[in-house]
């Protein structure tokens, strides 16, 4: 009779320890997928800010008008683009346009005091820093999570479970890598 | 030092603190023994229940300043709560931070005080505040200020505002305890004529002896080991920062102005200064050094962080 409640008593405690690491599990994956959509909600954030920011330098500078498009453009591209390959390297094109665009605030003072730019900027320089840091929030996620789905004994679990492992976000070429932070 | 990666920095840091908690979990209920065996006179099951009472109340304090530490702290800082608007860079700064990490966004408190300094607070990640002062804001560049925030977050994250205020009641369970005990044999409590038999009265006598001794030396010791590990989480935070940021450069060259000012922080006390970026209190840092501060020699941070580019 004893040996019967030892029995039970051992399962009920293995059974504990199963669905404390399967819930484990499903939360570092979740944890990847928020990361994945943060990385989006970021970047949809620079769109919007980015035709507020070439009204603002059409005032003062004109004549600027192929950097202006460039910015234009990339934009448009990377809002169009599809896949994850060609989401990032739209993307990288945006920044070098909008990097090319505050280079001008060098050579028109009045667009450099304009406090519109100025605020415009700072929101598109923590932007890119948003964008920055939510990837690597991203990764560092799926290297949690790989590696845990790699360890025993959570290994089995996840085997049994079908947790497999999630994608690292990473640009192909090595000219798309951009240093990770950016001041303009 | 070797070079090592922000990576095995903080595995030492957390197995350090794990094993300076642990030990002084198992100090704390020896010295909870003892003094309960001299007061029983030998009588163990009575040492127990000293120990354990000892214990409770150390759970109950804990559990009190838990619920009502944050505020506290705050208002004694001179701090004011700011939005977006009051301060985008700042606000921005400790948003990518908050990314970075996958925290919430903790609220955003500035201190009116010319002296250079930051602090967090807050009982975990969802309740979270960063305080830092006007004199620090206006000084630092946005990579600097990034190195400081992250460091802030860092101890948010690892959850040390819980740590200190464990240890600081524990401490102070411990030295209320050791003092009761001193005072109790000052006014004879263990003088008391036993009924046991004569044969155990000079093992009676040591330990009553040890006891002294220790109640006199444990809290010393307490506090030692206190500061010993509030060092140590400000390693873990400088390393947790640069997890952040994977950069250690802003958090050196901002610790480097941070050394530099001399001026005393007016509205720090001995009550909040281990939960400053640096030691706000300049006077007490120039006379003990070493064993008593809450935070490392800025030049050893620096140091270390430069170990790791």
């Amino acid at each position: 009779m004893n040996l019967l409640w030892v029995i039970i008593a051992i399962i009920f405690v293995i059974v504990v320890v199963l669905v404390a690491m399967y819930n484990s599990l499903v939360s570092k994956r979740m944890r990847c997928r928020e990361g994945w959509s943060q990385i989006d909600v970021q970047l949809k954030r620079r769109y919007d800010l980015i035709p507020n920011l070439v009204e603002t330098v059409k005032g003062y500078a004109e004549h600027e008008k192929e950097t202006l498009e460039n910015v234009i453009k990339a934009r448009r591209a990377a809002i169009d683009a599809s896949g994850v390959a060609n989401q990032a390297a739209a993307e990288n094109m945006l920044s070098g346009a909008l990097r090319q665009l505050f280079a001008l605030s060098e050579a028109y003072p009045n667009l450099k005091a304009n406090e519109n730019f100025a605020q415009l900027q700072e929101e598109l320089t923590s932007t890119e820093n948003k964008i920055a840091f939510s990837r690597q929030h991203y990764n560092d996620s799926v290297g949690q999570y790989n590696e845990t789905i790699l360890k025993f004994p959570n290994n089995m679990v996840a085997g049994m479970f079908n947790f497999k492992a999630e994608v690292f976000f990473e640009l192909e070429e090595p000219a798309q890598r951009e240093a990770p932070k950016v001041s303009f | 030092m070797a070079r090592e990666t922000f990576h095995t920095l903080i595995a030492h840091n957390k197995r350090n603190s794990f094993l300076l908690i642990a030990g002084f979990m198992l100090f704390f209920v020896l010295i909870g023994l003892l003094i309960g065996n001299v007061w029983g006179q030998g009588d163990w099951t009575f040492s127990w229940v000293v120990a354990g009472v000892a214990g409770l109340i150390a759970a109950i304090l804990t559990l009190m300043s838990f619920y009502g530490g944050s505020s506290m702290v705050l208002a004694m800082s001179r701090a004011k709560q700011i939005q977006k608007r009051d301060d985008p860079q700042l606000f921005n700064v400790v948003e990518e931070l908050s990314l970075a990490a996958g925290l919430p966004m903790p609220k955003v408190y500035i201190i009116d005080d010319t002296a250079m300094n930051a602090f967090a607070t807050g009982r975990n990640p969802k309740d979270a505040v960063v305080a830092i002062t006007i004199g620090l804001r206006s000084k630092l560049t946005r990579d600097e200020l990034q190195g400081v925030i992250a460091h802030e977050l860092s101890h948010i994250r690892h959850y040390d505002i819980l740590y200190a205020m464990l240890m600081a009641v524990m401490v102070g369970t411990l030295v209320m305890l050791c003092d009761v005990f001193l005072r109790s044999m000052w006014w004879g409590a263990g003088a008391r004529r036993s009924r046991r038999s004569r044969d155990s009265g000079a093992g009676q006598l040591i330990l009553l002896v040890v006891a002294l001794v220790l109640a006199i030396i444990a809290p010393i010791l307490a506090r030692i080991i206190q500061m010993a590990l509030s060092r140590q989480r400000e390693y873990l935070a400088d390393a947790g920062s640069v997890e952040l940021t994977r950069n250690p450069d802003g958090l050196s060259r901002a610790l480097a102005k941070l050394s530099g000012d001399q001026e005393v922080l007016e509205v720090a006390n001995r009550a909040t200064a281990p939960m400053y970026i640096v030691q706000p209190i300049k006077k007490f840092e120039e006379r003990s050094r070493g064993l008593f501060d809450t935070h490392p020699p800025v030049a050893d941070r620096i140091r270390r962080l430069q170990s790791l580019t």
